[in-house]
């Protein structure tokens, strides 16, 4: 008999244990409806997942008699336009601040405390200060995102780019490269992947600040939605939108990390 | 006046001495070869030959200057690993070189630039007998093609001087005597004046024109660190007789025991 840590599942058994929780997850909400249900039809904690699909098809399929356009759509869009922006823009700040700490030591003795001490401030806290100096308009929620997720991108970034081996630095001088062609050639293609990797790690970051600030202060948004109908005990709303948000997510990972294995090909063979 | 010459040359890190009184003239061409017990300084000799740090006291004239206080394509260098990028095909590390000289701003070349730099590292290449891995990444490569493809990454800058710090201490004896043969040849070809530690005397005899054994002169065994090591022999290779050899194994083995043992 293997000891435990050296049995691997075979591919079928794999994808059925994989399987497992999540069905099992949903047969539990299944019953768990049925009994409220019958107790009384008119519950709405746990709705049925017929309501569920007209909720879906109300909410993802017909036109707002209100705004004349499909709500789902105009909330999934407004929030991905956020966090696409947020993260892109943290991801910038965090190479450019990240390779200048982690290489330049006259950039690192200016910065590197700063960026620390930015990082511990919790960005919540400072959600009214963004209120206040950005409106409540779009800029206030990318700037949140963008507060969330860049000092811990930038400080992941110096990170990684105080570990590559000095010899590799050094055998680029003598190959009279400057301090901007190592950046160019050696630095950035190697941190690359691992800014992606920093992105796909704070991602769960920036949906928590995308939507806490849509909760707080938006016209539109998956976020703002969520918050707007649970007044309304809208569980069947509620339920898929979460998700939605969840689905999205996982996509967004996923295609980052295609994205990094078809750009960088020596970063995961290595 | 000789082409390298170190004068008076003192190595600390705050209260530990590493290198004293070192003096020494190298003329060029020669290949040097350095034993020494672990720990003795010769790493730190190597890289403030290289720029990389700077002499505590003394100085190292190369060519009647000073020796610029950082690294530069005159002094190539070879590790005994992460010489090469990991995020380049052979023939992309070694054409590295001629891109950062060719274009300032970026490093990088194209179009028939890119065509020419790419004839001359072929030629390297072929030298080290890397031709039929040029696309490879450095992960797909064994340890002594990877060296090889360091030695030609440094060549192609034709280094004044080229240093290489146990580039073969990995390897297996086997692909260490194809890589004697390599650097022989390329030392010749180029006429490069080559400085090469080694934890292997036998490689040290074999190779160069000259070997330097980097030991204490002075112990104290309540302090290990009060005393640096100097160049306790300086040896045309080829004139010397087997029982010298044992006494320099027995010498830097009795200098690493007692490093051990403090
Ligand atoms: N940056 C540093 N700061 C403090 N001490 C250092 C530093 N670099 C080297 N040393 C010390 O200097 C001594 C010599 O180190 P060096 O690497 O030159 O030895 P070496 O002869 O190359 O040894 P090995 O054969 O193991 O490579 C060692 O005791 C080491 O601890
Ligand atoms: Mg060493």
């Amino acid at each position: 008999m293997k000891r435990l840590i050296n049995v691997h599942p075979q591919p079928a058994l794999r994808i059925g244990l994989t399987l497992i929780p999540f069905v099992l997850a949903l047969i539990a909400y299944v019953v768990a409806s049925d009994i409220r249900l019958q107790e009384n039809p008119n519950d709405k904690l746990l709705p049925g997942l017929t309501a569920i699909g007209d909720a879906i098809d109300r909410m993802a399929f017909q036109e707002s008699k209100r705004t004349g356009t499909i709500l789902f759509w105009d909330d999934t869009l407004a929030s991905m336009q956020r966090i696409a922006i947020g993260i892109s823009l943290s991801a910038l700040l965090g190479l450019v601040v990240g390779i200048g700490n982690g290489l330049v030591p006259l950039i690192r003795a200016n910065l590197s405390s700063f960026v620390a001490i930015l990082s511990l401030i919790p960005p919540m806290a400072i959600l009214p200060v963004l209120f206040i100096v950005f409106g409540l308009g779009e800029l206030s929620k990318v700037m949140l995102i963008i507060f969330g997720t860049a000092p811990f991108i930038m400080r992941d970034m110096q990170q990684r780019v105080l570990e590559l081996p000095p010899e590799q630095l050094i055998k680029a001088q003598t190959l009279q490269a400057n301090t901007w062609q190592i950046i160019c050639r050696v630095v950035l293609p190697q941190v690359l992947p691992r800014l992606i990797e920093a992105v796909r790690l704070s991602l769960g970051a920036a949906w928590l600040f995308l939507i806490a600030a849509e909760a707080i202060a938006s016209t539109e948004g998956l976020g703002y939605r969520i918050f707007l109908v649970r007044r309304y005990l809208a569980m069947d709303v509620i339920l898929p939108y979460v998700a939605w948000i969840t689905i999205l997510a996982f996509m967004f990972d996923l295609s980052l990390k295609q994205l990094s294995q078809w750009l960088f090909p020596w970063y995961h063979k290595k | 006046m000789s082409y390298i010459e170190v004068n008076n040359l003192w190595k600390t890190y705050g209260d530990q001495v590493v290198l004293e009184n070192v003096n020494l003239s190298v003329e060029k061409g020669e290949f040097v070869t350095i034993v020494g017990a672990s720990g003795c300084g010769k790493s730190t000799f190597l890289r403030m030959l290289l720029g990389q740090e700077q002499p505590s006291k003394g100085e190292i004239v190369h060519d009647g200057k000073p020796l610029a206080p950082e690294p530069d394509q005159h002094r190539g260098i070879v590790f005994q690993k992460y010489s090469v990028f990991p995020h380049l095909t052979v023939l992309n590390n070694v054409i590295l070189g001629v891109e950062f000289t060719k274009n300032r701003l970026f490093g990088k070349l194209f179009g028939a630039s890119k065509k020419q730099a790419i004839e001359k590292a072929r030629v390297l290449i072929n030298a080290v007998g890397l031709s039929h891995a040029e696309n490879k990444y450095p992960h797909e490569l064994s340890g002594g093609m990877q060296q090889r493809l360091a030695i030609a990454q440094s060549l192609i800058k034709e280094p004044e001087i080229l240093l290489l710090d146990e580039p073969f201490g990995a390897l297996d004896p086997g692909i260490r005597a194809d890589m004697h043969e390599l650097v022989l040849n390329l030392w010749r070809e180029t006429g490069t004046t080559i400085f090469m530690v080694t934890h292997d005397l036998k490689e040290g005899f074999y190779l160069g024109t000259r070997l330097w054994v980097f030991d204490k002169l002075r112990h104290d065994l309540h302090a290990p660190e009060r005393f640096g090591a100097g160049v306790t022999y300086d040896l045309p290779i080829g004139r010397c007789e087997e029982r010298l050899y044992e006494s320099i194994q027995t010498n830097v083995d009795n200098t690493a025991r007692k490093a051990e043992a403090a």
